[in-house]
């Protein structure tokens, strides 16, 4: 197994001229460096997968090809000739288009419109030509294999099929080469399976890909090579079937660590959460389930299975028509998250940036909010303890920040969702419901939430986890509900819980292996 | 998964969420039918509102609301607004007056081209600062709506121009009517309808939908964004400073006060019309069609004996009717959108 950066096997067009390289590129924020030394090498017809921790340099690189940042020095050569960009109008005209992690659709404009905004087909008197329009979009689906209505508004798009309209957009635009920025962060394994395929089409075409993720698995399974980025600097450029996980995040990390911190056994207390019958119409039905102290269950199941909606429901913020939630043996009221909150629930929502953080405020602020009640003095919340009671808590976290009085969408992913578990940590929850805890966070920070949620099961705490990474699930969980369609499919433990066993519940296929 | 959303999403459902879309699609038709209980209603408890000198007053007393909401519609589709609409047309329309007692022989012509080049000086400035200095629109149209006032105020002083300093060809504008209907109605119909085709099938009147509906993603697109924001303001202004010859033309005499106020009945227009407050969605058609409906319902209550105080406040209650039933329908369209299935099968 040749080492990183060794020579490469023959892939894709290597003998051509690379179709972009970026070289030595570097780029600097005040004093921060977000890029010390940045390189890639697109080939023609070949995805090629660029990973790396948060903050490795990344998304500069990417805001370089895109014309949003224009480096300090080193180059961008398309076909072998340098280009510049100062607007993202002249990295789109030499055909490079980029997909970034949430699309930026126009949710009033229909599909089509959003294809071809700005570019669209025109008849005589430069009208609009509505009609061919709507044939090259349909055209487009096409190629890709995907079905999608052209008339209908890009509101209410999921993320996945958003995605697809950006492709398409691309497409429309010849672009040859086409950045995905984390795509698959928010899809199913139906989606995630869709845009491989797509990207497969757009290979045979002879575009190149260029893929950022944190799912390491994905990127052996789509990409042909890989480069690896730390701290604003290429690490090392290798083909795929040469590498192996170990070898990426040794790569990423600079040292060799568990990419998934596996939970530690806790001795299992009291039933703390029992959730009985519970159902809301045409959402989820019938469910049951139960979390003791000390143990980690996780809900699984796909995107639209019903499993945040659960959680929302057992948090009290959607009003179940039936059944009932018990904490330690007394029966919450419905839909008041006041009353799950007093009773000792922690919620902290997959949706960090609108859900758990207010953007604006300062990271004390933020951490403090869930415990106003026990830092107010009268009618008062004093400054000084607000940020004790913060930097007592960053520190515990490990929360890497400038200044607590920073705003809190100056850190990266990881850190704050160390600040949204903290404001709830602080409150010293019995049960603590976590929805989708590390997702688009970094392997490093990944592993420290790991820990942390193994540590608070350790102290007596009881887990709900909400995830749609099968081996966090099986790493994390001491049991698994799978969900399907709004109802239990499968409970496993962890001696009984596998990939295979998970998915075929998920997907309505395995009640004979139901426990 | 599509098979099973598919599955779950029953045809009954598919069905309700295919009538909402239909009720925001056709947002138009909706007004339309209001107007029709609206007059119809009327005409019920007093037969001569249906007569065609009643029909053609609502036209005409619609026809400059009307026209400075399809302005109003360009910049709050692009998620601006514009207050100063009424200064401007109150200055253009004082200038107009002033124009001709100095200059009694100049032409019509001459005459709309000065109202309309005053509101397009007006509007330049609105533009400019909005997309120049970064101040939102709001707040710099709320300070030209007094600058302009100001000036206005200050030039007519307590001085009225009365329709004996204006000729009669002028004054011809505000009152002809060409086979039955009013200058003033026509000129807005063919305002109305040059405008929505451009909004509709023009890349630069697509593009003002892009910027109100996501303005980060309008400029990542290369949409000149800065540029359609600021000549939605000029066009604006110019439409104003055109109303300002009209309403000068119509009520036959100016003082410093003229259309006062009118900002606030256009940008009622407007979101009675179906146009988006925060942009992104909305069209000319519907805006003018909200001021007629708004226009009729006020002389609609007149006509059936309600106090003029009260004509104002249930004004005001459908302004906000009309904005709550959009945010109903939104929030009701939401989760029908979100299960349809986009694919078409």
């Amino acid at each position: 197994m040749p080492d990183a950066g060794a020579p490469t096997p023959p892939a894709p067009a290597a003998e051509a001229a690379p179709l972009l390289v970026v070289e030595h590129a570097t780029k600097s924020f005040g004093a921060v460096q977000a890029l010390a030394d940045g390189f890639i090498e697109l080939r023609r017809g070949e995805a090629h997968a660029l990973v790396g921790e948060n903050g490795a340099g990344k998304s500069t690189l990417v805001k370089v090809l895109a014309g949003v940042h224009r480096p300090d020095s080193g180059r961008v050569l398309i076909d072998g000739e340098e280009v510049v960009f100062d607007t993202t109008a002249q990295s789109h005209a030499t055909g490079i288009a980029i997909i970034f992690q949430e699309p930026t659709l126009f949710p009033d404009l229909t599909v089509a419109e959003n294809v071809f905004i700005g570019a669209q087909p025109l008849r005589s008197g430069r009208r609009i030509d509505r009609r061919t329009m709507r044939r090259e979009v349909e055209r487009l689906f096409a190629e890709l294999g995907v079905k999608l209505d052209p008339d209908r508004i890009a509101r209410g798009l999921s993320i996945a099929d958003q995605q697809i309209v950006e492709i398409a957009k691309a497409l429309s635009a010849q672009a040859r080469v086409i950045v995905m920025d984390e795509p698959t962060a928010a899809l199913t394994a139906t989606e995630v399976d869709r845009l491989f395929r797509v990207v497969e089409t757009l290979r045979a075409q002879g575009a190149a890909v260029l893929f950022i993720s944190h799912r390491l698995d994905e990127v052996f399974a789509l990409c042909q090579r890989v480069t690896v980025m730390r701290d604003g600097r290429h690490v090392s450029t290798s083909p795929t079937d040469a590498t192996t996980t170990q070898q990426l995040i040794h790569a990423m990390v600079g040292r060799d660590m568990d990419a998934l911190f596996p939970k530690q056994v806790a001795p299992v207390g009291e039933t703390v959460l029992k959730v009985e019958r519970l159902t809301r119409e045409g959402v989820f039905t019938d469910v049951s389930f139960q979390v003791k102290a000390g143990e980690i269950v996780a809900l699984a199941g796909l995107v639209g299975a019903g499993r945040s909606e659960v959680a929302r429901a057992v948090f009290g913020i959607d009003r179940a028509d039936a059944g009932s939630v018990e904490v330690h043996g007394r029966t919450l009221p419905p839909a008041s998250p006041n009353a799950a909150m007093a009773a000792g629930i922690g919620f902290v929502p997959e949706d960090r940036r609108q859900q758990g953080l207010v953007m604006p405020l300062s990271l004390e602020r933020n951490m403090a909010l869930a415990s106003l009640q026990r830092l107010r003095r009268y009618l008062l919340i004093p400054r000084l303890s607000e940020r004790r009671f913060a930097s007592e808590w960053a520190t515990r976290l490990q929360l890497r920040y400038g200044r607590l009085s920073d705003p809190a969408w100056t850190l990266s992913g990881g850190n704050q969702q160390k600040v949204v578990l903290a404001k709830w940590l602080a409150r010293e929850p019995s049960l603590l419901i976590v929805d989708e805890p590390t997702r688009g966070i970094d392997v490093g920070t990944k592993a420290e939430v790991h820990r942390l949620l193994s540590d608070l099961a350790n102290q007596g705490v009881a887990i709900l986890m909400i995830s749609s990474e099968l081996p966090e699930v099986l790493g994390m969980a001491d049991r698994v509900i799978v969900l399907f369609e709004g109802r239990v499919a499968g409970e496993f433990d962890r001696s009984s819980a596998d990939e295979v066993s998970i998915m075929r519940a998920a997907a309505g296929l395995g009640d004979e292996e139901a426990a | 998964m599509s098979g099973i959303d598919a599955a779950l999403a029953g045809a009954p459902r598919a069905r309700a969420h295919h009538l909402a879309e239909i009720v925001v699609r056709f947002r138009e038709l909706g007004i339309v039918l209001a107007l029709l209980i609206v007059v119809g209603g009327t005409s019920i408890d007093n037969s001569r509102f249906l007569s065609s000198t009643s029909l053609q007053q609502l036209l005409s007393g619609a026809a400059i609301v009307a026209l400075l909401a399809i302005g109003e519609t360009l910049v709050i589709v692009t998620r601006n607004v514009d207050l100063s609409i009424g200064s401007i047309l109150g200055l253009s329309a004082y200038a107009t007056g002033a124009i001709y007692v100095h200059h009694p022989g100049v032409s019509l012509v001459l005459v709309i081209l000065a109202g309309a080049a005053i509101g397009l000086a007006c509007g330049i400035v609105n533009g400019a600062i909005t997309t120049l200095c970064r101040v939102p629109s709001l707040v710099v149209t709320l300070g030209t709506l007094y600058v302009i006032r100001g000036l206005d105020a200050s030039w007519a002083g307590g001085n009225q121009i009365n329709s004996s300093s204006l000729p009669d060809s002028f004054n011809e504008l505000g009152y002809g009517k060409l086979l039955g209907v009013p200058y003033l109605g026509l000129i807005t119909i063919a305002c109305v309808i040059v405008a929505t085709y451009g909004m509709r099938s023009y890349r630069s009147g697509r593009d003002l939908y892009a910027i109100g509906s996501n303005p980060e993603a309008a400029r990542l697109a290369g949409i000149p964004v800065d540029l359609r924001v600021f000549a939605t303001f000029a066009i604006s202004g110019a439409i104003a400073g055109f109303a300002g010859v009209l309403w000068l033309a119509f009520f036959g005499s100016v003082d410093s006060t003229a259309g006062t106020g009118y900002e606030f009945e256009v940008v009622a227009a407007v979101v009675v019309g179906g146009v988006a407050i925060f942009g992104g969605s909305g069209s000319v058609l519907g805006a003018a069609l909200g001021a007629l409906l708004l226009n009729t319902i006020a002389s609609s209550l007149v006509v059936i004996n309600v106090s003029s105080y009260w004509v104002q406040a249930i004004q005001g209650a459908l302004l906000v009717i009309a904005i709550a039933f959009d945010r109903l329908i939104s929030l009701r369209l939401a989760p029908a959108l979100r299960t349809r299935r986009s694919t078409r099968e």
